[in-house]
């Protein structure tokens, strides 16, 4: 069965979706992401959202979970690429994919990613990160 | 046929040539299938087809050569000379019929004379809708204040289609300049009523959604009051009274070591 | 209500629901539909697929292009013969924010289209249909 690659940059991971997924494969991609941050104790979660040209509400439910997931696993998660007309139809919709960060690019999902690894660092409690 | 050609030839104002016996022959030709089967009232009809589809045409081709709409009216109904003297020889001991006749034939030719002359109104509106298209497209421009700050200074009247159009602009020039805060100045907009006010509001979510982030700037007192009275909650909006306040705010955003973490708000 | 062409597709498995997904969006393209309108149009769609597929046990779906006076638009109808929705104002009301709950979507389609009707009952089935016009 097809599987949608998984990369790893640093200690983050990429995921770009291309196609039009069927059920079975947004779940399969929900299991290999968790399995995968697992394995490589990744800190962050890029997902590449600019080729989907529609995300309805079970592509919600599955990004929700992914952050959900991630979390827990203590990697955080990054939304990219959401085209305008996505954008507004989820906003008609009425789905506001809650806990989700977003970004415009990869280039600030990533600076955003980074962003938030140091803030980790300077939350009360952590010793701080020298400068 | 000589009759209408005659009439055709004496026309003031309208250049005999092969077009025009063209038209005629075409227009004739087509007037007598149409009336075969006697229906002389009831243009909708389907035999009544290729006369008006005839007449739109010659409307339009006739403006593009430079006739004004009234030439193009009088071409029809200078077939009503011809007409009138064929039913009075038709019905020339019968004064009675001649009348009756005379009194179809007009009515027949008057509109469809009229008909070529709401064509050319149509053909109007059509033009205008489009330049209304053009307008719109150059009158909403988005400009690039500083490296990531977008602004959609907005002007005039706002109705519910050109905000739809305007703010997905907005939301495609956010990703083609992977612009981080947008402004929507509407110190220019004289009144906004609900489906305007909820278009803003979607659009600022919107761009929430792609990971960018709105600032609307301008709201003048008379505006806040109608946000006010709709019931419209702009709780989760930056609001600035002025264009500038929202670009000074948004720099500072941009300085604070590129875009702060943004999360969306809980459902 | 005049309908100018008309598109059966059965929906029998996930991959049909990905394939209805694109063919609305062909039909929507042809309809000369904006780019946004598009989308709604095809998010509603895979919304009711789904739901036809998961919840009614697989059903069809007719794509018609259909033209009202002056106006032209698509008409989409979802039949299948599953166990039908027992209450159909709680599914449109949960709609897409119910979480695990029946999720059907219902709601959503309903929000994304310019028209929306629904025929229900419990061990016969459902049919819904959605028109979306050109604006």
């Amino acid at each position: 069965m097809e599987r949608i690659p998984i990369l790893k940059l640093g200690e983050f991971l990429l995921v770009s979706i291309q196609i039009d997924m069927h059920d079975r494969l947004a779940i399969s991609l929900q299991d290999d992401l968790t399995g995968k941050i697992v394995a490589t104790g990744a800190k962050g979660v890029l997902i590449d959202i600019s080729g989907l040209d529609i995300v309805d509400s079970f592509i919600g439910r599955m990004l929700g979970n992914i952050a959900g997931m991630s979390r827990i696993l203590d990697a955080a998660t990054v939304l990219v690429g959401m085209q305008p007309s996505v954008a507004i139809t989820l906003v008609e919709l009425g789905l506001s994919l809650p806990g989700i960060r977003t970004a415009l690019n990869i280039d600030k999902g990533m600076e955003l990613l980074r962003q938030s690894l140091e803030e980790q660092w300077d939350s009360p409690g952590v010793i701080n990160k020298p400068d | 046929m000589s009759i209408l050609r005659n009439s055709v030839s004496h026309r003031p104002g309208s250049p005999v040539d092969q077009q025009l016996e063209d038209d005629a022959r075409t227009f004739l030709s087509g007037l007598r299938r149409a009336v075969a089967g006697g229906n002389f009232t009831d243009l909708s009809r389907p035999e009544w087809q290729s006369v008006m589809e005839f007449l739109t045409n010659l409307s339009r081709r006739r403006v593009e050569d430079g006739f004004t709409p009234s030439e193009t009216a009088m071409f029809v109904f200078s077939f009503k000379q011809p007409l009138f003297e064929r039913i009075a020889k038709e019905f020339a001991n019968d004064a009675r019929g001649f009348a009756d006749e005379t009194w179809r034939a007009t009515v027949l030719i008057d509109r469809l004379g009229l008909e070529t002359t709401s064509a050319f109104v149509k053909g109007r509106e059509e033009i205008i809708r489009r330049q209304q298209q053009e307008l719109l497209e150059i009158s909403t421009p988005v400009v690039r204040l500083w490296e990531g700050i977008l602004a959609l200074p907005l002007i005039g009247t706002l109705d519910s289609a050109r905000t739809q159009i305007v703010m997905q602009n907005l939301l495609e020039a956010i990703v083609s300049h992977g612009a981080a805060i947008a402004i929507i100045d509407i110190t220019g907009v004289a009144t906004v009523d609900t489906l305007v006010a909820q278009h803003l509001l979607k659009t600022v979510a919107a761009a929430r959604l792609m990971g960018a982030d709105c600032i609307i700037s301008g709201i003048r007192p008379q505006i806040a009051q109608t946000i006010i009275h709709l019931g419209v909650d702009l709780a989760d909006v930056m609001t600035k009274a002025t264009l500038a306040d929202a670009f000074q705010i948004a720099l500072r955003k941009i300085g604070n070591g590129a875009v702060a973490v943004k999360r969306s708000q809980p459902a | 209500m005049l309908s100018t062409s008309q598109t059966s597709l059965a929906i029998a498995s996930q991959e049909d629901v990905v394939f209805v997904r694109q063919a609305v969006r062909k039909a929507a393209v042809e309809a000369g539909f904006t780019l946004v309108d598009q989308t709604k149009l095809v998010t509603a769609a895979s919304e009711l697929a789904r739901n036809t597929f998961v919840h009614g046990g697989g059903g069809t779906v007719l794509i018609e292009h259909v033209e009202e006076g002056a106006r032209n638009g698509l008409r989409l109808t979802f039949t299948d013969q599953g166990p039908g929705i027992p209450d159909i104002e709680r599914a449109l009301k949960d709609g897409y924010t119910s979480g695990n709950g029946l999720g059907l979507g219902l709601g959503g389609a309903k929000r994304l289209s310019n028209e929306f009707s629904i025929w229900s009952e419990p061990a016969k089935g459902t049919r819904v249909t959605i028109t979306r016009w050109k604006s």
